[in-house]
């Protein structure tokens, strides 16, 4: 912890984080309205970013083709964003972790199955699998978390497995065996809670990875449907009128980036802060 | 080694088989109908059915699945239902922008990624490595389609000195020699240059941290101690040993290139094979579907076979190993 305090990179990404969702949990608070009312569209629609329209409503970062405030929009497109990262991570350390720590423990044809099964998974093109799943039903925030969990399992479960193939000879491993516990407590009170470390890595950058992921279904308009704000289909609706309001795509689109990197460099202090022996970096 | 490359070509046709197994049931199983997106609402029932009974789509899945896989084994992939036309020259007419594409961003984004973790890598911990990290981390972060919107922005609609959308101009057919060559190249900037940049991020940070974490063996205390220059240590001792995981990491990233390329060419309305997919699912056009998948699943895997031949090549201890 106090290795994580001393590296600048973890502080800024647990800041940026801890905004965010604050800003996303406190929406009402931060915002002013609604973010699907459209009032006077014609009136309101593409305001410049910081000037007040004709009922007097300061926009922070303008407003879209409905008149929808930006500034709103994007905080509450924070909540949607966030948690289908969140939940659709949560999917796949649930899925990753038992496969790989059985496949790290167990031997012979299920050894061989679980690891076949995830070079299977890993070779699929992991965008063209969302689109057709994503094409297939009805796009919405469920399907989109529900996909973005079974395509991300794999780099999860291969991890554990290496994690727990180099626990498995350890001794204090073999003194667990001595002493008669079954493979079952070996392997889940022994040797997991000592494999798990990695995850935590592993789970921030996926974060950031299927909020990007969502980002792009929705982009292509097979994601989060509107009215519903998120970052991609805000990006989306923005993208015919870039010359006109740029605001429009360009600010959900930095606070996307922004996000993402909070999120890489805390997985990168984090893991820094977990290897004593690592290097200068 | 042979048994070897042998047992993982086995075990990618294994893969290609389950992936066009997996798309060809999801497809049928879901929702939509081709038919009904190429006749239109106004098309009475005893037409839709006519149509389906003309396609081969009144019988059962599992008889479709088979006349499909004894027709794509021998080579035909069948007629697109949306465009009349065969998927044989459908993706044909596709494929070079694609590879073009993606072979060059690639190519590029590699070069640059290893010269600039180099780099880093030489001067671990200093402001260069600092801010080159800032970079790479931002570059890594941003969404390819995102990247590709900004870019437009600037260079197209700003600073009106680059194309933004097509392989193309519209006047490309009447121009001659040199011409026609600046024209595809101006063309392909943009979408170029969007997949480098996100590219360059990835394989600079991979690069990186592989060159550190040879920095503190043996071999470079030793390279040190013969009294090396410490760019020739850097070039010549460390940078060629931590390029076998990178080869690796190339024949991985396929896969995710394939995908960044189906999002560039949506934005850059690219003329290649992921635009094709993205229109093909939308319209349930089976067999585009299955050919575009099947292939690029085969692209795949012969990338990441690809990738171990090579890095057996590179590292003589590889060759053994399984």
């Amino acid at each position: 912890m106090k290795r994580l305090l001393n590296d600048r990179r973890g502080v800024f990404g647990a800041i940026v984080l801890a905004a965010v969702v604050l800003c996303a949990l406190a929406a009402p608070l931060v915002t002013a309205g609604n973010p699907n009312t459209q009032g006077d569209i014609v009136a309101t629609r593409f305001l410049a970013p910081l000037s007040s329209d004709v009922t007097g409503a300061f926009h922070l970062l303008g407003t879209d083709r409905f008149g929808r405030d930006v500034w709103t929009r994007i905080v509450y497109g924070a909540r949607v964003s966030l948690s289908v990262g969140m939940l659709s991570v949560l999917i796949s350390i649930t899925l990753g972790v038992p496969i790989g720590a059985i496949a790290g423990y167990g031997r012979g044809p299920v050894r061989l199955a679980l690891l076949g099964l995830t070079d299977f998974a890993l070779a699929v093109p992991r965008v063209v699998i969302l689109l057709l799943l994503a094409a297939l039903w009805r796009p919405s925030t469920g399907l989109v978390i529900v996909v973005l969990g079974l395509t991300g399992w794999m780099s999860v479960a291969r991890l554990v497995h290496g994690e727990v193939r180099a626990l498995a000879v350890r001794p204090f491993v073999d003194g667990a065996v001595a002493l008669g516990a079954r493979p079952w407590r070996v392997l889940v009170r022994h040797i997991l809670p000592n494999a798990l470390t990695p995850v935590i890595v592993a789970a921030a950058l996926g974060v950031g990875n299927a909020i990007t992921l969502e980002a792009s279904l929705s982009f292509l308009g097979l994601g989060v449907q509107p009215p519903t704000p998120s970052w991609g289909n805000m990006i989306a609706s923005g993208r015919d009128v870039l010359v006109n309001a740029p605001w429009v795509a360009t600010a959900p689109g930095l606070v996307l980036v922004l996000v993402v990197v909070a999120c890489t460099l805390l997985g990168d202090a984090v893991r820094d802060a977990l290897e004593p022996a690592a290097p200068v970096s | 080694m042979l048994t070897r490359l042998a047992a993982r070509a086995l075990a990618g046709f294994g893969v290609v088989a389950g992936v066009v197994t997996l798309t060809f049931f999801a497809l049928r199983l879901a929702p939509g109908d081709p038919v009904e997106h190429l006749l239109g609402p106004a098309a009475r029932p005893e037409q839709l059915a006519a149509q389906r009974h003309a396609l081969g789509l009144d019988r059962s899945i599992p008889v479709q699945y088979t006349v499909w896989v004894t027709r794509f084994a021998r080579g035909d992939w069948g007629i697109s239902i949306a465009k009349g036309r065969p998927v044989r020259s459908v993706l044909g007419d596709a494929w070079p922008a694609t590879v073009r594409l993606v072979g060059l961003s690639l190519l590029l984004s590699y070069l640059c990624g290893i010269a600039i973790g180099a780099v880093q890598a030489h001067r671990g911990g200093s402001r260069t490595d600092t801010a080159l990290s800032v970079i790479t981390v931002t570059l890594f972060a941003v969404p390819g389609f995102w990247l590709g919107l900004m870019l437009v922005m600037i260079f197209t609609y700003w600073s009106r000195v680059l194309p933004a959308f097509g392989a193309a101009g519209l006047d490309a057919d009447y121009l001659s020699g040199w011409g026609r060559v600046i024209d595809g190249l101006r063309h392909l900037a943009l979408p170029l240059a969007t997949l480098t940049l996100i590219g360059v991020g990835g394989s600079a940070r991979f690069v990186r941290g592989a060159m550190l974490d040879l920095g503190s063996q043996q071999f470079v205390t030793t390279a040190h101690a013969k009294g090396l220059a410490p760019w020739r240590v850097t070039v010549r001792h460390v940078l060629r040993n931590a390029l076998t995981p990178v080869v690796t990491l190339l024949g991985l990233s396929l896969p995710a290139l394939f995908s960044g390329a189906v999002l560039v060419e949506a934005v850059f309305a690219w003329p290649g094979v992921g635009r094709i997919l993205v229109e093909a699912v939308q319209a349930r056009d089976y067999p585009v579907v299955m050919a575009a998948t099947a292939v690029s699943a085969v692209l795949v895997v012969a990338g990441n076979l690809l990738a171990d031949v090579l890095a057996a090549w590179l590292d003589p201890r590889m060759r053994g190993a399984r």
